[in-house]
């Protein structure tokens, strides 16, 4: 007998990157920009307060909401870099990473056939997270000539009578887009106009380059009551396999998420909530650290790219470039599979990202130096091979 | 200028093109710059940093905390810089606490460390006390890890 699986889980693809992941799996000696997260180990400090905690025995279930202690660093964390005052108590729910966050938020908030905006290339769970949620998804294209932002005019255009959430994540993975306030103002008038909820993925904010100063949706007028802002500890303190984000929401949507989280998860990892309190209290010198780290390699990697002929502007944010690989003439399969086929290179090809992502590539450099000079280097004569 | 000292510690033989690269500047704009931080006096030296354990084993290395009589003019500076001048001291720093100087020696044997020790530092009339405390085994020195930290392992590709 074969188990029927559910219709809207069937049809469901399989993640882009998982199938890419397998073919790089089966390759030895692969130099990879194919990985979305930091590079850096988790800084010492905060491993050495995780394991401090296991010491004196610190092992059980927390509060569903998670440690009482951790909330509130949340919420002065994000007063004080956001300018956002969330309520420790009620309006604040820690989960097992910001992914969980996301599906609790969706499950909470949709209604069969509501219809869910997101911007495109955008992180692989958006569209099927929507999908399991009983929600219909749709994408809201972003471009390359102004650096993948979310255009209020093409949002305008996508929202119909069942319109009920934007999806907003910026820093962008896989583009490293980010917002400029004044089309961001435009976006949230949209929001309160059309009666929208926003849920704002910011897990990249502290990673910003050139100064640039990062600004959630969720400090303009009326967005506040309207936004569910999602953060975590993921990949500005190098901690993604500690999974630790958060939501803060109105409270009675938050209740409503607690509800989901309480009988699916119940409370996220304790060792990790300990850490997470030691990085948000005492991590932001580690955070600089890292950043700078991840500006001067995008330096290197943008000017490399640029040098081989493959367009790509600097990202302001994240830590991915997206360069331009229709000139080559090949897709951004082809390309990503010829490149590490011939030349033991990985990325991952723009499409993983959603259709909008064709003729583009998704390089992180999250990577050591000497790790992307090499994988730029074999770059540079994989493309002067394809002339 | 805090980028280039912050590059050239974590790697002073980085190629001059990489750095200006990554620095977002041309290899000529940093050259100067080097050049000028080096004439003013700012970059004193590169150095390798050589494993202890692997290399020249015999050799003994010592930390000594030095009690000395300041002098009426000029303090600690003309008696420091006596001590520092001999060439078993690597380093030697002015420190707060219980004791005054800090110096590091490295000498060739251990009879050599004790005859510095006992002959030349200690008989200096400024020098009221010495301790001495022998390295044994290194573990961390300028940055660079001697015996542990291994590199984490990632998935090849992830989202």
């Amino acid at each position: 007998m074969s188990i029927a699986i559910a219709d809207h889980v069937r049809d469901i693809p399989r993640s882009g990157i998982r199938d890419f992941f397998e073919v790089v799996q089966s390759m030895g000696d692969v130099i990879s920009l194919g990985i979305g997260e930091p590079d850096f180990a988790t800084p010492w400090h905060i491993r050495e307060a995780a394991i401090y905690a296991l010491e004196r025995g610190r092992t059980g279930y927390t509060s569903n909401l998670g440690l009482p202690r951790l909330r509130r660093s949340v919420s002065d964390y994000i007063s004080k870099h956001f300018g956002l005052h969330y309520e420790p108590l009620s309006e604040i729910l820690v989960s097992v990473g910001v992914s969980e966050s996301i599906d609790l938020a969706l499950r909470a908030i949709l209604n069969p056939g509501d219809e869910v905006l997101y911007h495109e290339p955008c992180y692989v769970s958006y569209a099927p997270s929507i999908v399991l949620a009983r929600g219909t998804p749709r994408a809201v294209q972003t471009h390359a000539d102004d650096g993948f932002a979310l255009r209020a005019a093409d949002l305008e255009k996508a929202i119909g009578p069942r319109t009920r959430v934007l999806m907003l994540n910026f820093p962008t993975n896989p583009t490293g887009a980010t917002m400029q306030p004044e089309e961001l103002g435009k976006i949230a008038d949209l929001c309160v106009r059309h009666n929208m909820v926003v849920m704002t993925d910011e897990i990249y904010s502290e990673l910003t380059y050139e100064g640039a100063k990062h600004t959630s949706i969720a400090t303009f007028p009326g967005m506040k009551e309207r936004t569910v802002f999602l953060h975590g500890v993921s990949k500005a303190f190098a901690m993604t396999g500690w999974r630790i984000g958060f939501a803060c929401a109105p409270a009675p949507l938050i209740e409503a998420m607690m509800k989901i989280h309480q009988y699916a998860i119940l409370c996220a990892p304790v060792m990790g909530q300990d850490a997470a309190i030691e990085a948000l209290e005492r991590g932001e010198q580690s955070v600089a650290k890292m950043r700078m780290e991840y500006e001067r390699r995008r330096n290197f990697i943008t000017a490399a790219l640029n040098e081989m002929g493959l367009e790509c502007a600097k990202p302001r944010g994240a830590f991915y470039v997206f360069p331009k690989i229709s000139t080559t003439g090949l897709t951004s399969r082809d390309f990503s599979l010829r490149l590490l086929r011939e030349k033991k290179v990985a990325v991952v090809p723009g499409t993983a990202f959603g259709p909008g992502g064709e003729g583009h590539v998704r390089c992180s450099f999250a990577t050591a130096l000497d790790q992307i000079k090499i994988a730029m280097k074999q770059m540079e004569e994989f493309c002067k091979e394809l002339r | 200028m805090d980028a280039i000292i912050d590059l050239l510690q974590q790697n002073a033989l980085m190629p001059r093109a990489d750095m200006a690269r990554l620095l977002g500047r041309t290899p000529e704009d940093l050259d100067a710059a080097i050049a000028k931080l080096e004439a003013d006096g700012v970059i004193l030296g590169y150095q390798a940093i050589v494993n202890r354990e692997k290399w020249d084993t015999d050799k003994v290395y010592a930390v000594i905390e030095v009690k000395i009589t300041p002098e009426r003019d000029g303090g600690f500076d003309r008696i420091a810089s006596r001590i520092a001048k001999f060439e078993e001291v690597q380093s030697c720093y002015l420190v707060s606490g219980g004791y005054d100087l800090l110096i590091i020696v490295e000498a060739a044997s251990l009879r050599a460390a004790a005859g510095f020790i006992a002959e030349k530092l200690s008989t200096i009339d400024a020098v009221q006390a010495t301790a001495t405390h022998f390295r044994l085994k290194t573990y961390k020195e300028n940055g660079a890890f001697h015996t542990f930290e291994s590199a984490p392992e990632r998935l090849s590709v992830s989202p």
